[in-house]
């Protein structure tokens, strides 16, 4: 399948994966499934496992990295891609099955109406879930109560990964984004920007395969280096100014 | 007291070989070692000259000399450190693009290449 957008409205699916040959071809097939004729590429973030012709195999487009830059690397890899091609949204999910691409119809849909820079797709949307383990529930406890402040309303999700963007975002996520444990930072990013942003309730899923980058121990890390990366953002802020309703988002 | 300093000088005088030897072997490019050389250089001229070393020990209000040497190194040190740090960051900066450039023109090039053989 070619990767070209047909409209300016056209959606681009990326997938940022790292070792996950054991599941990134299932996720592949379930993404033409929901989202038939939609272009998949998968970015592979130098894995030494199979993924990238496993992901071929299933029917996407794969843009290899050379060197492993980690997961905020992947990403901007493929929105700066989908931005060069002229995309105008891009939908990301993670590679390891966790994210059920079932939803990537309410995501675009919620994209294309809300006047709205991100879609995030949010476990929590409709009420307290399970969480994988003791720490990462305590982490987004601790980030929601963070970001509240900050973001001026509730952000339920935080740590989702499964999210939407319009050309606006990706114009601002093509020239810079954060390079580890992208998705807090991100949101600070936006609200800098004065972007906006609405949250969909979804489901996650239990991984398919691989093993999950953040184990308990780097849990401690990651709650620093996302403090930090937040606190930096925040000194960013570039004044005191609302979007007005209509208005073009300023890069 | 006079051992501490002649460690001292000992440690700058062997810094300033390592640098040198590490620029000629082509191992640090010059404008890298010219920090190191500086910290090394200070280092050597506060441990030798014992005037200047007891006045900025008196400014800096601390007792013993040496320790203020000390002091002076630990903070030069500290500088030369966060500059090769900000050096890092920039270079890191640029790996990332360099690295999603080659992949975005590789992906382009494929992409090409597969259109013009489905067509001909």
């Amino acid at each position: 399948m070619t990767v070209a957008p047909r409209r300016e409205d056209s959606l681009l699916i990326i997938v940022p994966a790292f070792n996950e040959a054991a599941a990134v071809g299932r996720v592949v097939k379930e993404i033409h499934e929901a989202a038939p004729g939609i272009p998949v590429v998968v970015v592979d973030d130098c894995s030494k496992d199979a993924t990238a012709p496993v992901a071929h195999a299933a029917g996407a487009r794969v843009l290899r990295l050379p060197f492993h830059l980690g997961l905020g690397g992947a990403v901007q890899a493929g929105y700066r891609l989908a931005f060069e091609l002229g995309f105008g949204f891009v939908i990301r999910l993670d590679g390891d099955g966790q994210h059920d691409p079932s939803y990537i119809p309410k995501i675009y849909e919620a994209l294309r109406t809300n006047a709205c820079e991100m879609v995030i797709a949010s476990r929590f949307e409709d009420g307290p879930v399970k969480h994988s383990s003791f720490l990462r529930g305590l982490g987004i406890r601790f980030f929601r109560l963070v970001l509240r402040p900050i973001m001026g309303k509730p952000v339920h999700d935080p740590t989702s990964g499964f999210v939407g963007v319009n050309r606006a975002a990706l114009q601002v996520f093509s020239a810079s984004f954060p390079l580890e444990y992208p998705e807090i930072e991100t949101l600070v990013v936006l609200q800098r920007k004065a972007f906006r942003f609405v949250e969909i309730p979804c489901h996650m899923r239990e991984r398919m395969g691989g093993r999950s980058s953040i184990t308990a121990v780097k849990s401690l890390y990651y709650i620093f280096h996302v403090l930090m990366g937040v606190f930096v953002n925040v000194l960013k802020y570039e004044g005191r100014r609302r979007r007005k309703r209509g208005a073009e988002p300023r890069p | 007291m006079e051992g501490l300093l002649n460690f001292l000088t000992g440690l700058s005088l062997l810094l300033m070989v390592m640098v040198l030897v590490s620029v000629r072997r082509s191992h640090t490019r010059v404008e890298y070692s010219v920090s190191w050389l500086a910290a090394a250089l200070a280092l050597l001229v506060l441990a030798r000259c014992r005037w200047l070393l007891n006045w900025l020990a008196s400014v800096l209000g601390i007792d013993s000399p040496p320790m203020a040497l000390l002091t002076l190194v630990g903070c030069l040190f500290l500088l030369v450190l966060f500059r090769l740090s900000v050096i890092l960051s920039t270079l890191k900066d640029a790996n990332i693009a360099l690295t999603q450039r080659i992949a975005i023109l590789e992906f382009q090039l494929e992409s090409a290449n597969e259109e013009s053989k489905s067509k001909s």
